[in-house]
């Protein structure tokens, strides 16, 4: 929707710094002994990366994440030429080799930190919109947009909603007011506070966000009309109540990190709190078994959406499944079994931990399944009347609008939700204590961490960072709503199938070399 | 229900630090001395613990190889004293097939036996040449069991290496008129050969044919080893060649299995060793070169259990300079013997660049019926594949010198019991509860050519650019 269609207004973006001491940025400016303080340095930066306080005459370390890098010596604030005892340098950090990986490089971190901090694309020469990897979205990219379609909007009368019911079933329509809504992280793999500032940030942002498979804390209360209740294997904390709480609810039969496997919660992370919320025994290991042992056919399947229908007569159902050979016919049984939204994870997402093999190795990345199951839905003749939501491996707000030209009506995020909390992406989530930077543990000490209003806020600036670019891809194809962007693969080159003439014209892919 | 297989998993620390990735390194000559605030204290890992000793003998800090690379200390640090680095020894491990996480990896395995586990999803590339260019397949529709290592239901994941007579042929009263050869079974696909070029000392031998006995497989060895590995004389394949094996009629006496080396007129070879022990169960190591295919049907109406294709370490077609890899090979081995109706008459085993346990699950699923482990040994025993041995160097594992075979069997035990367990997830997904149906299925996996035909073809075209990159 856009903001002046029904009433809703965007949340405001408040600048929300790094919350520790050293954020990391790309480029370090070191400050030597030959410094006299003078304070020109403070004077000139525009970027703040030299704090000075008047009471306070010893300088202080730059905050060198904030500086744009080599590209400011054409200014003449350029701190290092500028310096009149040269005592400032400036360089790569070198930090960032140890940093990131082939799918979120170190530069898509960095950028999707000033993101949330800062509320807007980040001025720093970050490349934050593709990653490494050598495939998939790093590959694709937006056809070079004809001139004479740029359509001169504002964001504000651009539409980025999704309508999630699109069955016209009897059931309320649910519009998002952004194309995507937050994955499932249960209660016990996160943080309370982070869960809690997720559901928040979805509220101000008037889209949803899910409990994940491990029951529902009363701290969500407050933000239950955008929460979806998940429903997977091991029944971890489903009552009657948080199917009524729910706007939708989710049927989890697979993820992406694991398809196949079910969900473990390591017995350290099963604390009394998470023991009491999941009915279980505290310190023991939880197993999510993979399949649902009452489903095991399509039939089965409507037998369980049925039942949540009839629980909630205004909830809608989403059915989560992973993306084997077979996924187009999933998605098309999911349909006719009632599903009002049919949402694929791909192989290579996830944030929990998971065995290594099974997140290389088992079921396809979501890049192949999303064209396939959008043509067959279509095929069928079903394509309009169900909301196909992607996700596993979508990693910022190029990859959501390529996933949407690809074919999905949306999709969901997990991941970049945790970056915007600073997430290192080091994959500890599960060992010891767990995740020793506070996201995902609910160690007494981690567990308490993050400030949840500074969560909240870190969340709702990313997402909106993101709609500013969705709202410039919109206007460069003419288009004024993100519907219309939906299945419009048309707009899309893929590297690899051009010529090599008309492959010079676009960005080449990344491809430093990284060690794993 | 038969007895289920279970691997005897214990801990099995390091002898040194495994090289890690990370290094953290601190920059002392800012450091305020005695900050309250000191992030070393707080490390939520504690790897400074062990670390301190450096600072009362003024030394320089060793690098902390368990740095789990959650950047507190970089960050929170009053001074900002400290960095990180990739560890320059991690650099150094293995090459670009036997990657340095990959060696990492299994030392990991080999230690714990568990099978490695991360958060924050996948951080590898799209797709990469080799294995990494198929992805195995689940279903959500057809299930017959998913429990996988959490489960009820036993994953079977014996495979066999004698063969089979094929048809059965039966008289008129039914009863069986064929003759059938007896069943020898492994519990688990995948067979030992240490690497010959590297070292292969008495200890590591006895680690691996410990092993080998603990877990119900059999290694191939050189028939000048055997005396050595007595003990394990069960669970050994000397490999034997044509010119060779009458000076080792001892030995293939003492052995259910041996190999012979390829070569012409091998029947009559074959024919006297049988003469010698008639039960005995026969191997063909082969080269995997351009003429291995045509070779595999010919020896297929030979009376030999397995035939045993052997690759560079890197799983390469040898004997030619633009080499297939193992995937290719195997697939195009195994379609032979299917086209030609003899595929189940014979085994096929494969040797060289097995580097990982999905590595082992692909080869099945591309037509082997096992694989034979040899680097990875070595690596559990800590090797870091700096071929120093090669070049008369010392190890810097040590490994050559005392190794407890109580120690080296047990890290070795572990690292297949990680191996077991990961195939077992993956045919709990792809909903298989046999290791020897999964032979050949490649409807049960996904190929990144295939793939892009298939998802991509219909929006970009053709594709412009063959192969991965």
């Amino acid at each position: 929707m856009s903001n002046k269609k029904n009433n809703f207004q965007f949340p405001k973006i408040v600048r929300t710094p790094d919350r520790f001491r050293n954020a990391i940025g790309k480029y370090t400016i070191r400050r030597n002994s030959r410094c006299i303080s003078c304070g020109l340095c403070a004077e000139l930066c525009p970027y703040g990366v030299h704090p000075r306080y008047d009471n306070y005459s010893k300088p202080l370390r730059p905050l060198d994440h904030k500086c744009i890098g080599f590209k400011c010596k054409e200014n003449d604030f350029f701190c290092i030429d500028r310096c009149p005892e040269q005592a400032l340098t400036l360089r790569r950090n070198p930090i960032l080799e140890t940093l990131g990986d082939y799918r979120w490089t170190a530069d898509m971190l960095i950028g999707h930190w000033e993101m949330a901090e800062t509320g807007n694309l980040p001025v720093v020469d970050l490349e934050y919109s593709l990653g490494n990897s050598g495939g998939g979205f790093d590959k694709i990219r937006f056809k070079t947009p004809e001139p004479g379609d740029y359509l001169n909007l504002s964001d504000e009368d651009m539409d980025t909603s999704v309508n999630l019911n699109k069955r016209f079933d009897g059931r309320p329509e649910k519009i998002i007011a952004i194309p995507c809504y937050g994955g499932g992280m249960s209660y016990g793999s996160t943080a309370l506070p982070v869960m809690v500032a997720r559901a928040h940030a979805a509220t101000l942002l008037n889209t949803l966000t899910c409990t994940g498979e491990g029951g529902y804390p009363q701290e969500l209360r407050p933000y239950s009309e955008h929460v979806i209740t998940q429903i997977a294997t091991g029944l971890f904390g489903v009552r009657e109540e948080t199917i009524l709480y729910a706007p939708m609810v989710e049927f989890k039969y697979a993820q992406g990190a694991k398809p196949g496997l079910g969900g473990h919660l390591l017995g350290d992370k099963v604390t009394p709190e998470v023991a009491a919320m999941r009915e279980t025994v505290v310190g023991n290991a939880l197993f999510s078994p993979f399949p649902f042992h009452s489903v095991y056919s399509v039939e089965d399947h409507k037998k369980h959406v049925d039942w949540v229908k009839e629980i909630n007569p205004e909830v809608l159902v989403s059915v989560k499944v992973s993306t084997p050979t077979d996924v187009d016919m999933v998605a098309v049984g999911s349909y006719y079994a009632g599903a009002h939204v049919v949402h694929l994870d791909g192989s290579y997402g996830g944030t929990g931990a998971a065995p290594d093999i099974a997140k290389k190795n088992i079921a396809m990345p979501i890049e192949y399944a999303i064209p396939k199951v959008h043509k067959f839905l279509e095929d069928e003749g079903v394509r309009e009347k169900v909301c196909l939501i992607a996700s596993g491996g979508i990693r910022n707000a190029m990859d959501v609008a390529k996933a949407i030209a690809l074919g999905a009506d949306g999709v969901v995020i997990g991941t970049a939700e945790l970056v915007a909390l600073e997430c290192v992406r080091c994959g500890h989530c599960e060992s010891g204590r767990g995740c020793a930077r506070g996201i995902a543990t609910t160690d007494h000490e981690l567990g308490v961490m993050i400030a949840q209003d500074w969560a909240t806020q870190r969340i709702v600036n990313m997402y909106m960072a993101w709609r500013k670019q969705w709202c410039e891809i919109l206007r460069q194809y003419g288009l004024k709503s993100i519907k219309e962007l939906m299945g419009r693969s048309d707009l899309l080159v893929h590297l690899d199938y051009l010529d090599e003439e008309e492959r010079s014209k676009y960005q080449p892919a990344p491809q430093a070399e990284l060690i794993i | 229900m038969p007895k289920k297989y279970h691997i005897p998993i214990k801990t099995a620390a390091p002898r040194y630090n495994p090289i890690g990735k990370y290094a953290t390194v601190e920059f002392r000559e800012d450091c305020a001395g005695s900050c309250k605030e000191c992030v070393k204290k707080k490390c939520v890992y504690g790897i400074f613990g062990e670390n301190y000793t450096h600072a009362s003998t003024m030394s320089e800090p060793e690098y902390l190889y368990t740095c789990m690379s959650c950047f507190r200390c970089v960050q929170e640090c009053t001074k900002g004293i400290f960095s990180r680095v990739i560890n320059p020894e991690y650099r150094t491990l293995g090459d670009d097939y036997w990657r340095p996480d990959i060696i990492n990896s299994l030392w990991y395995q080999a230690h714990t036996g568990k099978v490695p586990v991360s958060g924050a999803g996948y951080r590898g590339p799209f797709v990469a040449a080799g294995f990494d260019s198929m992805w195995t397949d689940m279903s959500e529709i057809v299930r017959p069991t998913r429990d996988g290592i959490h489960g009820r239901e036993y994953i079977n994941t014996c495979f066999e290496i004698s063969r089979r007579a094929t048809p059965l042929k039966f008289n008129a009263d039914m009863s069986l008129a064929s003759e059938v050869p007896s069943i020898l079974e492994v519990p688990i696909p995948l067979l030992f050969q240490l690497p010959a070029t590297l070292i292969l000392n008495e200890q590591v031998l006895l680690s691996a044919a410990k092993a080998a006995r603990i877990l119900g497989t059999f290694m191939l060895i050189r028939p000048q080893d055997h005396k050595v590995l007595s003990a394990y004389a069960d669970n050994l394949i000397p490999c034997l060649s044509c010119e060779n094996y009458m000076e080792h009629k001892e030995v293939i006496l003492k052995s259910r299995v041996v190999e012979l080396a390829d070569a012409p007129d091998i029947e009559k070879t074959i024919t006297e060793i049988r003469a010698i022990k008639p039960d005995s169960f026969i191997i063909i190591g082969i080269p995997l070169d351009e003429t291995a295919a045509s070779r595999a049907l010919e020896l297929s109406h030979a009376h030999v259990d397995t035939l045993h294709f052997y690759a560079d370490e890197h799983g390469k077609e040898l004997n030619t300079e633009d080499p297939a890899f193992l995937k290719e090979m195997i697939r195009e081995i195994h379609l032979k013997l299917v086209d030609n109706f003899v595929r189940q008459k014979i085994n096929l085993v494969f040797s060289g660049g097995i580097a990982m346990a999905e590595h082992m699950a692909k080869a099945i699923i591309c037509g082997a019926d096992g694989v034979i482990v040899d680097l990875p040994l070595l690596i559990a025993l800590e090797c870091q594949l700096c071929y120093n041995c090669r070049n008369g160097l010392p190890c810097p594992a040590k490994i050559d010198h005392h190794i407890h075979p109580e120690w080296g069997s047990q890290r070795i035990v572990n690292l297949i019991g990680a191996w077991h367990n990961q195939l077992i997830e993956v045919m709990g997904a792809m909903g298989m509860r046999e290791a020897r149906r999964l032979r050949g299925e490649v409807g049960r996996s996904m190929w990144f050519e295939d793939l892009e035909m298939e998802s991509f073809g219909p929006i970009f075209g053709k594709r412009k650019i063959s192969g991965i990159n």
